[in-house]
């Protein structure tokens, strides 16, 4: 069906709009030398990186700094993250700063062709110029790293890249995102990045058929490399209600005692947000806070009630098959004394057990958290090895009716075992950069 | 009351359903092999073989383990009759307090039943649950490698005996 | 020449204030010791100075049966077979067929502790005298019975043969007392090129239980009737106990007994999971009054600087016809690190008949017995410690304290035999750490591109709060009749404590060297591994590199242009060589190679490393990548332990130096386990580690267990200066540290 859609497109695209499917290649250059950028241009380029995140698409663990290869898994199949190091045969190396701009701005390679929207440059279309140059100038002064790009695996006809033009004909809006006077300096720095460049939207935001973000369902909650991105809007899951400081706690330190630990994609995105301007981390918190809204009367009474039962745990009842297992496996230190991210976050407070999808808490129990070499770092043992499917499922069970207000899940037992085949394949089969395997599970980040 | 079996054989356990298996291995069953390190699933050292997966059995309650198969590295071999691995082990010399040996050896032999020829990484992305002190990795990682070579000539062996008319 | 001296802080401390010439470094001494059988000491070698009579060191049963005695206790060093081998060597008695038997009061010699490397120079020497002169003794004997020249006769598998082929083996030698005789210092060592055991790469033999699931370690020991104990520490140094309802937790499941003795607590149970949980309940339910009273994390080493110090200059030399041209100045800092054994402390104690005897992981005995009997009132000869094996300790940490803990709750429990563990985060929060430090270095570069001037300064707590007494233990400091912490005090040189390697092994025509021994200690700190040389040494080859930039010379030509002493400059060769080091050699994209070089306390084994580094500039992280060490230790009596000893200090050196910090707030250390601690894991394990030993055949046993951590650390802070151009002076060399140096 989607199939069927989008080769209407395509002819839609093609017959309709010509103008837009058909760019020009811009010229090659002879690359820059690295001297040539003024350095506090390269530094902000640095910072602006870091908040787009680019690393963790544009890296594979253990691989070169920016040299692409890492499988995006899409519904339509998988493409691979390009090599954007300035190396004149393999990168960006003979890019001008005009053929970079465009590909932020209209997903167009310098040779021409449409770059799949696995690059959202549906929010770096919002990126300002003076951005886009600070980032290549960052990016040109990267070491070079010869690594060719992968073919994409992807069916006819969308691995016709002329479809993309039909895509960006529906999807791509140039030059509509403006700043609101009525707001403040800070929101207004806020909605710029979560807009642009940070692009939360890609994950957080639901998409529709075609794979694009459904605007009327802005924030709402996304999907992952089978995590759940949960929804940062009003239906956020969160037992607490975020705001600006919690928010900001988050972002920056990859944690907040009533919300718990940034884990599976957002880790990566923390770790980046650990390292730029405290203030555009507060423009983004308070951006997000006014997205989420504040909370009604009764939100914030059911967050009140969820730190109260979170400051006197109830004696765990071990009066079911999984609340058994939770007094022996997970009380011990999600009831120790000692505080998140190193003690575990009371569950009371966890968004994993009170959101409508299982599928991150069963991500967890099953894989863990692994530590991050030679840094303070939150350990959970994962319990894949210990728990087989019938046990996590009923663990699950447990803990949803135990520390939320919320229905029964269903389908736990396809979820989990779904859970342990993508949360336990690395653990199996991980090999090293050069022959990553598509299969997203084994996708290995920095 | 439960069945704990360890080992091939079973043992009639007396434990409360929240105490992990190490203590009952070492207090109930007197085994020494599995090592307390940090009881928080931090460490690896007092890993076993639970259903031919490695198993941090700190962080592993007895309400886990009704009718599942329990293995400590006291059921691999002896010291007069080591079982590859740990033969293999021996013969890197790779210990240096040995600590956290009995744990490594624990995982590498699941990872090889597993996957008889792993490559370097593997082993290496294998064993990143574990911490040495002493800093032997470079011998724990020869003596996977070993204990890899000596199963597929143990094997091949068996396979020769099993042939021979 | 102008005279080197340096001053002895002995006689400093005495209020005499002399300058006394202890020995210098370059020259003769320095070149080597000399061979021990050409030139005999005057007084016997080793541990025989102390314990001289033979029986202390070597039995031999009438039936046969030979037995060795060491002091020092076995921590995972392998030195319990490098033992047997000299013992099987020197007295010629199958290798297989020799008993060892490690630390024990009632058993073996005092040798105090095991630790500085001391074990092969003090216990290994007087073994190998003490075998060397039973044979002797065992070959006269039947020398008079067979009616015999000694001449004639030679020894082979535990017996001295005849030409004639009449045997008499040593069982038949031996009679009471026979080796009852003090050692001479004269007796006739084996001709090295004769070794057929010494210098082998013998299999050790306390691996096979390691790998099967035997009874190795002191946690693996079981008693008729034990039972389990649990403390209860306070939650920071210097809380106060001042509510505790303790009812409860006594009608807890299989509880025997609660101890509370002051601040000590302490619950028994039967069952070894119960006492966990009595414990937590336990802890739960004490309320503390707690002080703030730790110094400031952010900016330790003004902290450390800012504490009240007593200076002493320990090395001055002076001549003024060196003149320096340009100079630089640098401070170097390390903070308080954890020794992180894999396996927290553990001990038994049984107190039966009045006598405590107390089985622990110590590393010494006697000394513990000594602080032990004091905290308990007890004369120390009703109290028995026996060394048992513990994980790697790597110096000081809570082992004595958890003997001190069980002996404590043993005599509450008479009879009963009391296994102490600690628990992970007890182990972390209260090991006694290595030392924070700082070290100011200033130095220049004269006409002839060589270093004129040299000045160094480091700042440091003692490195040893060894028991010491009892008030080295914190049970003991607990209590409600507490003991207080003995005054530090600094070890005296040469070994030195804060200054150990402070002394420059470089000639340099001026130099001086100022040790800034700081008593008060703010966080609770004793001996870890190298003690001061890791920092030391740390600094001083960082700061050999800097002046080599400065100087435009290779930093190994550098080196060996500053270096008399020509074992040292044999190591650095062998190293630079099989390194494939090459000056001016450019490293491949993002990688660095470093050198560093170091004896140990000046006196002990000599190490060289080089080393290659990875760094990824965009995240900072930092990687060794391979390194080549070249060691002399002397004598080698087993290779592959020495090989292991090196590659191990490497590795634990790499994951000091770049992860390690102890943290705390104002009150509590907040570096509790391994995600507050991280170490070195898997991911970060090297490519390749070589060592080269360049063997010393018949020189004495140096110490090697520590030489390689100050060269470590140094090398790989050379490799990531010479990746990145940026210079870190501060460890750890963490990610974030060398990020931000890139990116300023
Ligand atoms: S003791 Fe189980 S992981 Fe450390
Ligand atoms: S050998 Fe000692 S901890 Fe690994």
């Amino acid at each position: 069906m989607i199939a069927g859609v989008l080769v209407a497109l395509l002819l839609g695209g093609v017959g309709t709009s010509f103008a837009i499917a058909w760019r020009p290649a811009i010229a090659t250059i002879d690359p820059p030398q690295p001297q040539s950028f003024a350095p506090g241009l390269v530094k902000r380029g640095r910072v602006l990186a870091a908040l787009g995140n680019c690393n963790d698409c544009h890296t594979v663990r253990g691989g070169r700094n920016f040299a692409g290869g890492l499988p995006v898994p899409t519904p339509f199949g998988t493409v691979y993250s390009s090599n954007i190091t300035p190396d004149v045969e393999t990168g960006i190396g003979r890019w001008s700063e005009a053929a970079f701009q465009r590909a932020m701005k209209l997903g167009v390679d310098r040779e021409g062709r449409h770059l799949y929207p696995t690059f959202p440059y549906d929010h770096f279309t919002n990126v300002r110029d003076e951005d886009d140059r600070a980032l290549y100038a960052y990016l040109m002064t990267r070491g070079p790293v010869h690594a060719p790009a992968r073919d994409n695996e992807l069916a006819f006809p969308l691995n016709q890249r002329i479809v993309v033009a039909g895509w960006k004909f529906l999807f791509l809006h140039p030059g509509t995102y403006r700043a609101d006077p009525t707001k403040s300096a800070e929101w207004n720095r806020g909605a710029y990045l979560v807009e642009g460049l940070a692009h939360c939207g890609a994950c957080h935001t639901p998409r529709n058929a075609l794979g694009a973000e459904r605007l009327n369902a802005i924030f709402a909650g996304g999907d992952v490399d089978h995590w759940q991105a949960y929804a940062i809007n009003a239906q956020s899951p969160s037992p607490v209600p975020w705001d600006a400081d919690a928010l900001y706690a988050y972002l920056r330190d990859g944690f907040h005692p009533d919300h718990g630990t940034a884990r599976g994609p957002m880790a990566g995105v923390v770790r980046n947000l650990s390292v730029v301007p405290a203030d555009d981390v507060r423009a983004i918190a308070s951006y997000m806070a006014d997205v989420f809204g504040a909370p009604s009367a009764e939100r914030r009474e059911r967050g009140e009630a969820a730190l109260a039962q979170a400051k006197s745990p109830a004696a765990a009842a071990a009066d079911s098959a999984g609340g058994a297992i939770y007094a022996a496996a997970c009380a011990p230190c999600h009831e120790s004394s000692q505080a998140p991210p190193y003690g575990g976050i009371n569950l009371v407070l966890s968004s994993a057990i009170s959101s409508s999808d299982p599928r991150n808490l069963a991500n967890i129990v099953l894989a863990g958290v692994r530590p991050v070499e030679g840094e303070l770092s939150p350990i959970m043992p994962g319990f894949a090895a210990s728990m087989n499917d019938a046990e996590v499922a009923a663990l699950l069970v447990y803990l949803r009716s135990r520390f939320s207000k919320q229905p029964a899940w269903s389908d736990l037992d396809n979820i989990v075992a779904e859970a342990r085949r993508t949360q336990t394949a690395s653990l199996d089969t991980r090999t090293d950069a050069r022959n990553a395997s598509s299969d997203t599970a084994q996708r290995a980040k920095p | 009351m439960m069945t704990l079996k360890v080992n091939g054989r079973d043992h009639q356990i007396d434990a409360e359903p929240d105490t992990p298996l190490l203590y009952v291995l070492r207090d109930d069953l007197k085994l020494n092999a599995a090592k307390y390190g940090c009881g928080l699933g931090q460490c690896g050292s007092c890993t076993v073989i639970v259903d031919g997966k490695a198993v941090l059995s700190c962080v592993t309650p007895m309400v886990l383990l009704e009718g599942k198969q329990v293995t400590t590295l006291e059921g691999l071999g002896t010291a007069s009759a080591p079982a590859p691995i740990q033969r293999a082990f021996m013969e890197e010399q790779a210990a240096q307090c040995g600590y956290c040996i009995a744990g490594m050896m624990m995982r590498a032999q699941a990872l090889l039943q597993r996957n008889p020829k792993p490559i370097d990484e593997q082993i290496r992305a294998e064993l990143a649950p574990h911490l040495c002190r002493c800093g032997t990795h470079m011998r724990i990682l020869r003596a996977v490698h070993r204990a890899a070579r000596l199963m597929d000539t143990a094997e091949l062996s068996a396979v020769d005996k099993r042939s021979a008319p | 020449m102008n005279v080197p001296i340096i001053l002895d802080r002995r006689r400093l401390l005495a209020g005499g204030g002399a300058f006394v010439v202890s020995f210098s470094l370059t020259g003769a001494f320095a070149q080597d010791q000399g061979a021990p059988a050409a030139s005999p000491p005057a007084k016997p070698p080793g541990s025989l100075e102390k314990s001289p009579y033979l029986d202390s060191w070597i039995r031999i049963e009438a039936e046969g049966g030979t037995t060795v005695f060491t002091g020092k206790a076995e921590l995972g060093q392998g030195f319990k077979t490098a033992f047997q081998q000299i013992a099987a060597e020197e007295l010629d008695v199958p290798f297989a067929s020799l008993k060892v038997v490690t630390a024990d009061t009632k058993l073996t010699a005092n040798e105090g502790y095991t630790s500085g490397s001391h074990s092969m120079q003090d216990s290994g020497t007087a073994i190998q005298y003490a075998a060397a002169q039973a044979r002797a003794l065992l070959v006269a004997e039947a020398a008079k019975r067979l009616e015999l020249p000694a001449e004639n006769l030679r020894t082979e598998n535990a017996a001295v043969m005849a030409p004639d082929g009449r045997r008499l083996t040593y069982g038949e030698l031996v009679a009471t007392d026979f080796l009852h005789v003090r050692a001479e210092p004269s007796a006739k060592l084996k001709d090295p090129s004769t070794f057929t055991v010494m210098g082998q790469p013998i299999p050790r033999v306390d691996i096979p239980a390691k790998v099967t699931g035997g009874i190795a370690y002191v946690q693996d020991l079981r008693l008729p009737d034990m039972v389990h104990a649990r403390v209860v520490r306070p939650p920071s140094y210097g809380a106060q106990l001042i509510e505790l309802d303790a009812a409860p937790i006594e009608k807890l499941p299989g509880v025997v007994k609660l101890v509370r003795d002051g601040n000590f607590l302490a619950v028994v149970a039967k069952k070894e999971f119960q006492a966990v949980k009595a414990m937590r309940a336990l802890s739960a339910a004490a309320k503390w009054k707690e002080t703030a009273q730790l110094p400031k994390q952010d900016d330790l080493s003004a902290a450390i600087m800012a504490l009240p110090s007593e200076d002493f200059a320990i090395f001055e030399r002076n001549d003024p016809s060196a003149i320096g041209q340009t100079s630089i100045e640098a401070t170097y800092t390390r903070p308080y690190q954890s020794h992180g054994s894999i396996g927290p402390s553990c001990a038994f104690a049984q107190f039966a008949d009045g006598v405590m005897t107390v089985w622990s992981h110590t590393q010494g005995v006697y000394p513990d017995r000594q602080a032990i009997a004091e905290m308990l009132g007890l004369p120390p000869t009703s109290v028995r410690l026996i060394h048992v094996e513990g994980s790697g300790c790597y110096g000081h940490n809570g082992a004595d304290d958890a003997a001190a803990d069980a002996a404590l709750i043993a005599r509450a429990l008479p009879g009963a035999p009391v296994r102490v563990q600690w628990m992970r985060e007890q182990e972390h929060g209260w090991e006694p750490f290595g030392p924070a430090m700082v070290t100011k270095l200033k130095a220049s570069i004269g006409a002839d591109g060589k270093i004129a001037d040299w000045n160094f300064a480091v700042w440091s707590n003692t490195h040893s709060m060894r028991p010491g007494g009892a008030g080295c233990l914190l049970a003991a400091q607990h209590m409600e009749n507490r003991f207080a912490v003995p005054p530090a005090k600094p070890l005296p040189l040469p070994e030195g404590g804060g200054d150990r390697n402070a002394i420059p092994i470089y000639t340099f025509p001026n130099a001086h060297v100022m040790h800034h021994f700081l008593p008060d200690m703010p966080v609770r700190i004793s001996a870890m591994r190298a003690l001061g040389a890791y920092h030391n040494v740390f600094s001083i080859e960082s700061f050999m590199d800097e002046l080599a930039d400065l100087a435009g010379t290779d930093p190994v030509e550098f080196r060996l242009k500053h270096l008399d002493d020509r074992r040292g400059r044999d190591v650095i060769e062998k190293a630079a060589e099989r390194f494939g080091w090459r000056a001016g050699q450019q490293a491949p994209a993002d990688r660095g190679y470093g050198f560093a070089f170091a004896r140990y306390k000046n006196l002990a084994a000599y190490c060289a490393i080089a080393s290659e580094a990875e760094v990824n500039r965009e995240t900072g992280r930092a990687r060794l990548v391979r390194a080549v060490a070249a060691v002399d230790s002397g004598q080698v009596v087993n290779p592959d332990a020495l090989i292991n000893q090196i590659e191990g200090a490497i590795v634990q050196s790499s994951s000091w130096t770049l992860y390690e910090r102890v943290s705390f707030d104002d009150r509590r250390i907040t570096s509790i386990d391994w995600q507050t601690y991280p170490i070195l894991r898997f991911d970060a394990v090297p490519e390749n580690i070589e060592v080269h030993i360049v063997n010393r055949p018949g020189k004495p046993f140096l110490g090697s267990g520590e030489t390689g951590q100050g060269p470590a650390a140094a090398s790989l802070a050379n490799a990531i200066a010479n990746a990145t151009g940026k210079r870190l002076r501060d460890l750890p060399l963490t990610r974030r540290r060398i990020k931000d140096a890139i990116d300023a």
